[in-house]
């Protein structure tokens, strides 16, 4: 069976989302939702564990070779990712049975459920191919279902969100499809490796220079990178708790990734920062993102939609080390692509257990949060202090990486804006521990979220520290995919 | 001469305010990009395009503005000129892709000379089945066409979240507004009905030699419910085919298709290799293609009824129609 773990990967929550369905039940559908996801964590640690001792693994599909049949090509790169997005995953569906329960009316549970998996599966599908067509399939129905989970919350306007997002989406997808499309046209493959290969020697037409275009595009919708954010704020702030938590940690994670593997692996580091002056246009736009969202999310009232617009900055950050184009920039991205998820996921969990309580997440119901529910306080505290990049978190580590890249390069100016970002955040998140700390709470006496709630935040809030500390495991995934990728990336 | 009409269309669909014609024209424009396939010879999308953009998703269409009402409601846009200057440069973007497009139809271009002559030359050696497409639609890019119908699949949700009414406002149902009267049209879609549900399966059965498959039997499958439920009733379908079994069938077709893969695995051949079905590859190849176009057929089909149940329900309820 080991040899089959890259289709198990994907296949485990593909084909439980149809089951789901059938199960009806709501508290069996999630126990058997957590089950399989549990089973594809298990999947993506062996998986990484097999890349690291033996190197890159494929998987022919329908065993016809590549590039004739669909080939699953696990790297350090994705196998990485693919750990990234399982873990959050299984962790958020721990507790999501609560706070579905309270947020989704009764007869639509099970298709909560069935939606998540499918969500899951189509992230994990775009991950784990190395074709590129197959990415845009599954681009598809991770998509399909976002905006689907989008639409369930109960707030009217969850539909407004939903439906500007699955526009942009759409718009996105649509861009990617015709930007593989040119590829397909110049090269004859849509074979990822095979892509690469053939890609040289038409490199200089305007085809794949439209293509490229395209692409870029395309995927900057999709992770929201200023100005392309817009429809981010709004899906975030009206989703359910449990989809926001789970779309925040993981949806744009996966849309970093393709951009990642479109650069250094197809079309790759010379022609993509070489020939075209991408740098110059991604980093200007990742900076002013940072700094704007960043000051933006100083003013709102709804804490979701406050921790939406610090994504946006935190995908600043990333874009912002791609773009430096260096081996060091690329690290500090993938690091903080895991550390991002980490501190989103505990984040949003902890205003799932504040809305579960209080029955929102505006800034009047955390007045007094440090009395009422001081486990869920806590926890916001120290997933806060990691956004903002303290020492001992994974916010620092990813932080510190990517001042390290910009003083490699010589930039001084940006390690002045990552210090000002943080201090920016400093104040965003300041101002929610003292409305928690100083605020009257409406009512008095204690009103703790429950364990299947506080248990999933927990893991993630101690994760923020275990990997703030012992980053073996990140540092080192990262700093070996990032050499990996500016080495060509492609071949063995 | 289609290219135009095309054209044509397309801004007459963007310049019209009335939605009734606006779906019609949409119509046209599917039937018309049909015939433009025809005319490249790519028979099996033509037959899709025919199939699903002139004939299910205007139905659906249709199915929508009983919702909400035929006239588009006047908005003045401030971003008119933002999002006009956007379409002439992504229009211009894909201008300039074209520039050093290979020439149309040239033998020597990539996509003629790298993967595809394999799919011509041998696939009746590996597949044993005539049609192509089908080859590389169900075995060669199987995984692929495994992901679309789960795309269909997660559309049909969608729409049942999104519409979905609970259970003990759905017992509030009043009567349903049927065409029975019209007796010409009751004899017609009587004569009708049958042939095309037996075109429906001829389609699904037929894939591996002539264009056809499991998407576009399942479209008409669909259709062809779609039509009685609009002339007798939603009832009376209803009584044949009943919501909840809807739902397990999408899910079904789509397992059944995913299953086929698990068996291969589990007879220690990659998944989807459908040379693990059968002693003999292409017997085996056969077995494979059948079972996973039955998936797609059932998922496809149910998935569209269970779409216009869920709108024609919500009409219900506003009372509109």
């Amino acid at each position: 069976m080991l040899a089959h773990l890259p289709i198990l990967q994907v296949i485990l929550p593909f084909l439980a989302a149809p089951i789901c369905l059938i199960l009806r039940k709501p508290k069996l559908a999630w126990l058997f939702a957590l089950i399989v996801s549990a089973a594809a964590l298990a999947v993506s640690g062996l998986l990484l564990q097999q890349v690291y001792a033996g190197g890159v693994i494929s998987y022919e599909l329908g065993g016809w070779a590549p590039p004739w049949g669909i080939e699953y090509r696990i790297d350090l790169l994705n196998a990485y990712v693919l750990l990234v997005v399982s873990s959050l995953a299984t962790i958020v569906l721990l507790g999501a049975h609560t706070s579905v329960q309270k947020e989704i009316e009764a007869h639509k549970q099970t298709w909560f459920y069935s939606l998540y998996l499918l969500c899951f599966a189509g992230l994990l599908g775009i991950v784990a191919t190395g074709d590129a067509f197959n990415v845009f399939v599954f681009l598809e129905i991770s998509s399909l279902s976002t905006y689907a989970l989008i639409a369930l919350g109960r707030d009217r306007r969850a539909l407004w969100a939903a439906y500007q997002y699955l526009i942009m989406g759409t718009i996105g997808a649509t861009f990617i499809l015709i930007g593989i499309g040119f590829l397909y046209m110049m090269t004859g493959t849509l074979n990822m490796n095979d892509l690469a290969m053939r890609i040289d020697a038409v490199e200089s037409t305007t085809t794949v220079l439209a293509a490229f275009g395209f692409i870029v595009v395309g995927t900057s919708l999709k992770l929201a990178l200023f100005p392309l954010h817009l429809w981010l704020p709004n899906a975030y702030t009206y989703a359910p708790s449990m989809v926001t938590a789970f779309i925040a940690a993981t949806a744009t994670k996966v849309a970093v990734y393709v951009l990642i593997r479109f650069l250094f692996t197809i079309f790759g580091e010379s022609y993509s920062f070489g020939r075209h002056p991408l740098a110059e246009i991604l980093i200007p736009l990742a900076i002013i993102g940072l700094l704007s969202a960043s000051t933006v999310s100083i003013s709102q009232p709804l804490i979701k939609r406050m921790l939406a617009y610090s994504s946006v900055a935190q995908i600043g950050y990333i874009v912002l080390g791609i773009g430096m184009g260096s081996a060091l920039g690329l690290t500090a991205s993938l690091l903080h692509v895991f550390n991002h998820a980490m501190m989103k996921g505990g984040l949003f969990l902890a205003l799932a257990a504040v809305t579960y309580r209080m029955g929102g997440s505006e800034i009047g119901h955390m007045r007094g949060l440090a009395r009422t529910m001081p486990l869920t306080f806590w926890a916001f505290v120290l997933g806060g202090l990691s956004l903002i990049g303290v020492p001992l978190t994974v916010g620092f580590v990813s932080k510190w990486y990517l001042i390290l890249a910009a003083i490699e390069l010589g930039w001084w100016p940006i390690v002045i804006v990552v210090l000002v970002g943080s201090l920016l955040a400093v104040l965003y998140v300041g101002r929610v521990v003292e409305t928690g700390w100083f605020g009257e709470p409406e009512k008095p006496g204690r009103n703790e979220a429950p364990p299947s709630l506080l248990i999933p935040l927990w893991i993630l809030i101690a994760a923020n520290f275990y990997f703030g500390i012992d980053t073996r495991l990140t540092i080192g995934v990262a700093e070996n995919a990032a050499a990996w990728l500016m080495g060509g990336g492609s071949g063995l | 001469m289609l290219l135009f009409l095309l054209i044509v269309t397309a801004f007459a669909i963007a310049y019209t305010k009335d939605l009734f014609a606006v779906v019609m024209l949409a119509g046209i424009y599917g039937l018309l990009s049909a015939s433009f396939f025809v005319a490249l010879d790519a028979v099996d999308v033509a037959f899709t395009e025919a199939a699903v953009g002139a004939g299910i998703s205007p139905l659906l269409m249709l199915a929508t503005l009983g919702l909400t009402g035929r006239f588009q409601t006047q908005t003045k846009s401030r971003f008119y000129l933002l999002g006009f200057a956007l379409v002439v440069l992504v229009g211009a973007l894909l201008m300039i892709g074209t520039a050093d497009m290979p020439a149309f139809g040239s033998v020597d271009a990539p996509a003629q000379q790298h993967v595809a002559p394999r799919y011509i030359e041998k696939s009746y050696e590996e597949i044993a089945i005539p049609n192509v497409v089908t080859s590389v639609l169900a075995s060669y890019r199987g995984f692929d066409t495994l992901g679309e119908v789960a795309v269909i699949f997660t559309a049909g949700l969608g729409v049942l979240s999104l519409l979905s009414i609970s259970r003990k406002e759905e017992e509030k149902e009043g009567g349903v507004a049927s065409m029975y009267e019209h007796t010409i049209l009751r004899i017609v879609s009587k004569i009708l009905i049958p042939a095309m549900l037996i075109f429906a399966l001829y389609v699904q059965f037929h894939g591996e030699y002539g264009p056809g498959g499991g998407f576009q039997a399942g479209v008409i499958f669909a259709a062809a419910i779609i039509l009685y439920s609009i002339l007798f009733g939603l009832d009376v379908a209803k009584r044949v085919v009943n919501e909840s079994v809807l739902q397990i069938l999408a899910a079904l077709g789509l397992l059944l298709y995913g299953s086929v893969g698990v068996v291969t695995m589990l007879s220690g051949k990659n998944f989807l290799d459908y040379n693990a079905l059968a002693e003999d590859p292409g017997t085996g190849q056969h077995i494979g293609i059948i079972v996973i176009e039955l998936g797609v057929g059932i998922t496809v089909a149910a998935v569209m009824i269970l779409i216009f149940f869920a709108f024609s329900r919500r009409m219900d309820r506003e009372g509109g129609a």
